[in-house]
């Protein structure tokens, strides 16, 4: 069997998942893995669902989207009710626990991370919350090298923010390793 | 040699490859799921002396093509289902007054405005036969990011050496997605560039030596490049650029050697012969495709663009359940490439055409293979999400 790993992140508009899922593939990359990355988005700019999807491997991706993620990681109540039941059978539910307060039942194992609060409390600016995200999914899954993904992250924000950025990721490695 | 491994967007590797092929000209008016070309070419076309230009609509948009492609440089324009609908009657002008241009169509959910942000397949028929009359086009459809680079590069080659339109028809999936490519360097590729006139002769725009058909020539499968070499070009006359020392009449009427309009029925029938035959005489040497698993193949899956990967991940894991399936993927469409799927089929059973749109490819594939012991059958899917390899296994398994 081909080896894949199906990443699903999944929230609203705005939120930066897109960037995210952008910054996780590039990471990917420098470690030299084959990627593809696809995302799915309503008409507006702001606010609406979002999904960004990576799929990871070491061989030649054929059918570019996510069938059965083996992570899925949800940043809005709405994305958990609706993603997070196609997880794998010993997949891994990641949810943002100042914003999801139900988490339905699933097969694998979850993970609750105050993403939006570790970013506005510990980071200083909500709007990092995609990067403490980053921080915590790698922690956990090891999909890609906490060394590429820091490389990652400060080659794709914008000039004058690496710093910041590279504190958010610290936040959600740190968070997930307190959690164990 | 190739660069460093990258990741990129389908509509990036678009520019890219645009860029590699010398385009210096490119107007537009930016829709979803396009809007990225025109977002990057607004910033890289005059950082190296080419034009950008956003205009009013659509209509002006290919408009602006045409004119600044007969002033002698590469021009372009991209677009989505609703733009591509008003760009119809300036690529029916492009193709009478044979000006080279690459129209760009990343293909989302229709009719009308339809789905903005999701992918379809539904301008398959639209982009042969969207603006009247008899005419030559020629339409590519690439179904991966690097493939994209590769295709955009052809299809500039294409409309310069045949003096035609190439539409490049992507889809959302193709031209959002993002993956891991290798650029090859610059100095790797094949760029090919219009005949102009020879000089001291005098110059008749739309003339040309009647003779023998071109000589066409089967396409090899990989590397995916049209291939010109030992055709004489006799039906294609030189584009002079208009204001560097030559003058002449340009209209979208029937028209003479020297491009005047004429009602002349002897005239008229050479005109549009010669204009189709353009195109329609090379089928084979336009013909690019991808394969995987035909040679024995009893279920062959025909599929193109996004669906092309669902269809080759589906044919997989059919021949892992022991089904002899294959996949043929045609990135030429238009012409569609009778002669090859025909000779691909002739171990086949079934023959399945899945695509997003109600059943376009389908006929074509029918009518290839119409006499033949093939049965053909279509699967469609409308709802603006991509065909999944799942259900393509499962057309497979039912006929295997």
């Amino acid at each position: 069997m081909r080896r894949r790993y199906e990443i699903r992140l999944t929230g609203s508009g705005g939120q930066g998942l897109i960037t995210a899922g952008i910054i996780l593939a590039e990471a990917a990359i420098l470690d030299g893995l084959n990627v593809v990355q696809t995302q799915s988005y309503g008409p507006e700019a702001r606010g609406g669902a979002s999904k960004a999807e990576v799929i990871i491997a070491s061989e030649e991706i054929d059918y570019p989207k996510v069938t059965i993620p083996d992570v899925v990681l949800a940043m809005t109540q709405e994305a958990c009710n609706k993603y997070a039941g196609a997880l794998k059978a010993d997949g891994l539910l990641i949810v943002d626990s100042a914003l999801v307060a139900e988490v339905p039942d699933v097969p694998g194992r979850i993970y609750r991370v105050p993403i939006t609060a570790l970013a506005r409390d510990r980071v200083g600016k909500p709007i990092t919350a995609n990067i403490v995200a980053l921080g915590a999914l790698t922690a956990i899954t090891r999909v890609v090298s906490q060394e590429s993904l820091r490389l990652a992250v400060a080659r794709r924000v914008p000039r004058g923010t690496e710093r910041l950025n590279d504190l958010a990721l610290s936040v959600g490695i740190e968070a997930v390793a307190q959690e164990r | 040699m190739m660069s460093e491994a990258r990741l990129m967007q389908g509509n990036e590797a678009c520019v890219e490859a645009a860029l590699a092929a010398g385009l210096k000209f490119f107007a537009g008016y930016p829709i979803t799921p396009s809007t990225e070309i025109a977002e990057m070419l607004a910033e890289r076309l005059p950082a190296r002396g080419g034009t950008f230009i956003q205009m009013e609509d659509e209509i002006s948009s290919m408009a602006a093509v045409i004119g600044a492609s007969l002033a002698g440089v590469k021009a372009m324009t991209a677009t989505s289902g609703p733009g591509f609908s008003l760009k119809q009657e300036n690529i029916g002008f492009a193709s009478m007054a044979e000006v080279p241009c690459v129209v760009v169509n990343v293909q989302r959910g229709g009719p009308s405005t339809g789905l903005p942000t999701s992918p379809a397949q539904g301008d398959l028929m639209q982009s042969r036969w969207g603006t009247h009359g008899d005419h030559p086009v020629v339409v590519m459809a690439p179904g991966s990011v690097a493939e994209v680079f590769t295709v955009t590069i052809q299809a500039f080659n294409v409309a310069e050496v045949l003096r035609v339109p190439v539409i490049l028809l992507m889809d959302e999936v193709v031209g959002h997605m993002r993956e891991k490519v290798l650029l090859p360097e610059a100095s790797s590729l094949t760029v090919l560039d219009r005949r102009g006139p020879v000089e001291g002769e005098e110059y008749r725009p739309f003339d040309y030596r009647d003779g023998e058909r071109p000589l066409d020539l089967p396409m090899t499968k990989p590397p995916l490049e049209v291939d010109f070499s030992g055709d004489g070009l006799r039906d294609v006359p030189p584009l002079a650029p208009f204001g560097r020392g030559y003058r002449f009449h340009v209209t979208g009427l029937v028209h003479d050697a020297r491009g005047l309009p004429t009602g002349d029925p002897t005239l008229t029938d050479r005109l549009v012969r010669r204009l189709i035959g353009k195109v329609e005489n090379r089928r084979d040497r336009l013909a690019l495709y991808v394969t995987e698993a035909v040679d024995d193949a009893e279920v062959l899956v025909v599929a193109f663009g996004s669906v092309g990967r669902s269809a080759l991940s589906a044919v997989r894991l059919a021949r892992e359940r022991g089904i002899r399936a294959g996949l043929f993927r045609p990135i030429t469409v238009w012409p569609f490439p009778d002669q090859v799927i025909r000779k691909l089929t002739q171990g086949a059973r079934t023959v399945i055409v899945p695509e997003m749109n109600m059943g376009q490819m389908v006929r074509e594939v029918e009518r290839a293979l119409a006499g033949t012991t093939a049965a053909v059958q279509g699967y469609s899917r409308v709802d603006g999400e991509l065909i999944t390899p799942t259900e393509i296994l499962a057309e497979i398994e039912e006929v295997a």
